[in-house]
């Protein structure tokens, strides 16, 4: 009997054992990169964090017999910085997948580490197509947006409305130029004209000097191909100016909620973009969004912290279903393999690139006068399909797709 | 001769003049910092965290107090300027017998913590500050539209620092400070009270940092980090001037705003890097800057 008794427990605990063996150092580990203090911190930054721990706490990891860790760290928006602390996570703190990163040239350094050591790398802060098309790789997901989904939404709806000819304000790096180009894409087949740009360096603050020459342009739309604080600035200075008093409009590319907040609705209202994710959506947006404010300092979540929580969830969803974390290409696999379903981005499903799939929305900000308080910001004025949203998968040149 | 290398001479015009406006902002900025290390020897490194204070004072005295703009470049300065004093009696004053370095690092670490605790409060979106309306709006002068607040800040600015050189270098009250810097033993043998002396001029200084903060409100975002993306410059524009020196940080703070101005139309790409080239050759051609003297 006690033999009989005592067998069974060895067996048992080889079982745990064979079991563990499979996620690497028994802990499924979290790496939340992101700007921590710069430009894009009210992005992604600590309410990145925020939103792992509840995608985490929301998905019980123990129930599922999974243990996991989150670790955080600032990358600065520096390529450099942000590979070497990505390195050091997977070479020695046994992280085990990289979320967020926003900044493209760091999210495609980042990227290419992630598939050196065969790791996974979601990014949802990151804005450049580049990522799920010529840079592809087989470990990493594009979750919530990305350039070519932000022109063929914003860009298109304006050239409809009449705004065909463009000129562009751009930040200087990976992401501005790959939002330039796709946008100015969209508008030349839309019937448009581009008649130029100019590049302002990262984190600029005077905007004066760009918004004199996109004046002298006499463009109807001024697109700004920029992100976080620089578009804050761009857009506040513009109006003082006179650009839209003086007939010319702003396209504001990529703009988020937390950037709306910033403006004031004074002078954002009437920006029309596209976005994701959006708080004042259906019930369990609204309960998500009460719980992010509470966590992060009365900040209400932007579409990248959103596409934090719904990456995670799938993540360890799959990780759970495969009963491993170990090699990443394969956990990748088993994500694309899985339809994704979660409170905040709904049904959708993850393309062979690498692309994370679901309906995009074409937002205008309100007046102040039709805002009921803070952070009630946007009317949706379109869903574009989640089949439409997106670059269709055969046009992005990634190596992954076979033609 | 309507263009010159492609630009169109109008074009050229707005430049230049929007160059000089943000030439103003290196000016009174500039003008802080070389007053205190011209007087107290001291590498203040929390100027920008200073600037970015009084940007957000005017904020909150706005918003929270409903006083205005124009209260508050009065109130603000001496608010932050007291704030500054505080500092300098504490902490400051304890280093002045001690290597130029302890003073930065110092005040570098005090530039962190005050930012640092403005952005977990604010986070860095930064808060809007109204335009005041007599400032609102703006006239077309024909090669560019120039708003008015923008005209403002060229005039008050160069009002503050020909008042500060005239106080420093013409009068009487100026001719004590400097010469307390020469040989404080022997000014205060004359009966001069040579600490409160420097720990006003300190405070003045900061004052300085605090009146571009509220001038600056108003045109850039409210934001904890304004001043750290600031003060990188500002240092690059008081090296080249000649550190301590006063008329050289004013001309400097200028032609410097000119010269990145033009540069934003030419190569906008190496818009912030042009001032450290300059700054780069100035060192090596004469390393006491242009209008300094070797100590």
């Amino acid at each position: 009997m006690i033999s009989q008794r005592a067998w069974l427990a060895v067996a048992l605990l080889l079982a745990a054992a064979g079991a563990q063996a499979q996620i690497s150092g028994g802990v499924v580990k979290i790496g939340v990169l992101s700007d921590m203090s710069s430009l894009y911190s009210d992005i992604g930054g600590p309410g990145s964090v925020a939103a792992a721990r509840m995608a985490v706490e929301d998905f019980a990891p123990a129930k599922h017999g999974l243990k996991v860790e989150i670790v955080s760290a600032d990358h600065q928006n520096k390529p450099d910085v942000g590979s070497a602390i990505a390195r050091n996570w997977y070479d020695t703190e046994g992280v085990d997948v990289i979320v967020d990163v926003p900044t493209s040239s760091v999210a495609l350094a980042v990227s290419q580490v992630t598939k050196d050591k065969n790791k996974v790398f979601l990014v949802s802060g990151a804005a450049s197509s580049d990522l799920t098309g010529k840079a592809c790789t087989p470990n990493t997901i594009h979750w919530t947006y990305d350039t070519w989904m932000l022109a063929n939404g914003t860009g298109n709806a304006i050239v409809k409305q009449g705004g065909d000819t463009w000129f562009f304000i751009t930040a200087d790096y990976a992401f501005g130029h790959a939002l330039e180009r796709d946008t100015a894409e969209v508008v030349k087949k839309a019937g448009g004209k581009v008649l130029g740009a100019v590049r302002h360096p990262l984190n600029n603050q005077d905007f004066s000097s760009f918004l004199l020459q996109a004046q002298a342009s006499k463009a109807k739309i001024i697109g700004l191909a920029n992100a976080g604080g620089d578009t804050i600035n761009s857009i506040k200075q513009a109006s003082e100016f006179g650009i839209v008093k003086g007939g010319q409009n702003l396209a504001g590319l990529l703009v988020f909620l937390s950037d709306v907040h910033g403006l004031g609705l004074d002078k954002a209202q009437g920006l029309i973009f596209t976005e994701t994710f959006y708080w004042d959506m259906n019930p369990q947006t609204r309960a998500f969004a009460k719980r992010m404010a509470a966590a992060n300092n009365g900040k209400y979540p932007t579409m990248v912290q959103a596409g934090v929580y719904s990456a995670i969830t799938h993540y360890l969803k799959a990780v759970a279903a495969g009963k491993t974390d170990a090699d990443g290409a394969k956990v990748v696999a088993k994500m694309k393999s899985m339809p994704t379903d979660d409170p905040l981005f709904g049904k959708g499903s993850i393309r062979a690139d690498g692309r994370k799939i679901h309906p995009a929305y074409l937002v205008e900000v309100k007046k102040p006068s039709e805002s009921k308080g803070p952070y009630d910001y946007y009317k949706i004025r379109a869903t574009i399909p989640a089949d439409q949203a997106f670059r269709p998968i055969d046009q992005g040149d990634c190596p992954l797709v076979k033609k | 001769m309507d263009s010159i290398f492609g630009i169109p001479v109008q074009a050229l015009f707005g430049q230049l003049l929007i160059g000089l406006i943000n030439g103003s902002f290196y000016a009174l900025l500039s003008l802080g910092l070389a007053v205190i290390f011209g007087l107290l020897n001291i590498i203040n490194f929390t100027h920008g965290a200073q600037y970015m204070v009084g940007a957000f004072c005017a904020w909150f005295l706005l918003t929270k107090l409903g006083i205005g703009y124009w209260w508050s470049l009065l109130l603000v300065p001496i608010a932050v300027g007291v704030f500054g004093i505080v500092i300098e009696r504490l902490m400051l004053s304890r280093l002045y017998k001690l290597d130029h370095l302890y003073g930065l690092l110092l005040t570098f670490g005090l530039a962190l913590i005050m930012q640092g605790l403005f952005r977990h409060e604010f986070g860095t979106s930064g808060t809007p500050y109204a335009m005041p309306e007599q400032l609102a709006g703006g006239r077309n002068l024909g090669f560019m539209f120039l708003p008015n607040y923008r005209a403002w800040v060229i005039v008050a600015s160069m009002l503050v620092c020909l008042a500060t050189w005239f106080v420093i270098e013409k009068t009487k009250l100026g001719a004590y400070l400097r010469a307390a810097t020469e040989n404080p033993a022997l000014v205060q043998a004359f009966g001069i009270n040579v600490p409160r002396m420097i720990t006003l001029t300190y405070g003045f200084g900061v004052a300085l940092a605090a009146f571009a903060g509220v001038m600056a409100a108003p045109i850039y975002q409210v934001n904890p980090l304004m001043g750290a993306d600031l003060i990188i410059v500002v240092f690059a524009v008081v090296v080249i001037g000649g550190m301590g020196s006063i008329m050289g940080s004013i001309v400097t703070g200028f032609a410097l705003g000119l010269i990145e101005g033009l540069t934003k139309v030419f190569y906008p790409e190496a818009s912030n890097t042009v001032i450290f080239i300059i700054m780069a050759i100035v060192l090596m051609i004469k390393p006491a800057g242009l209008f300094g003297t070797v100590r």
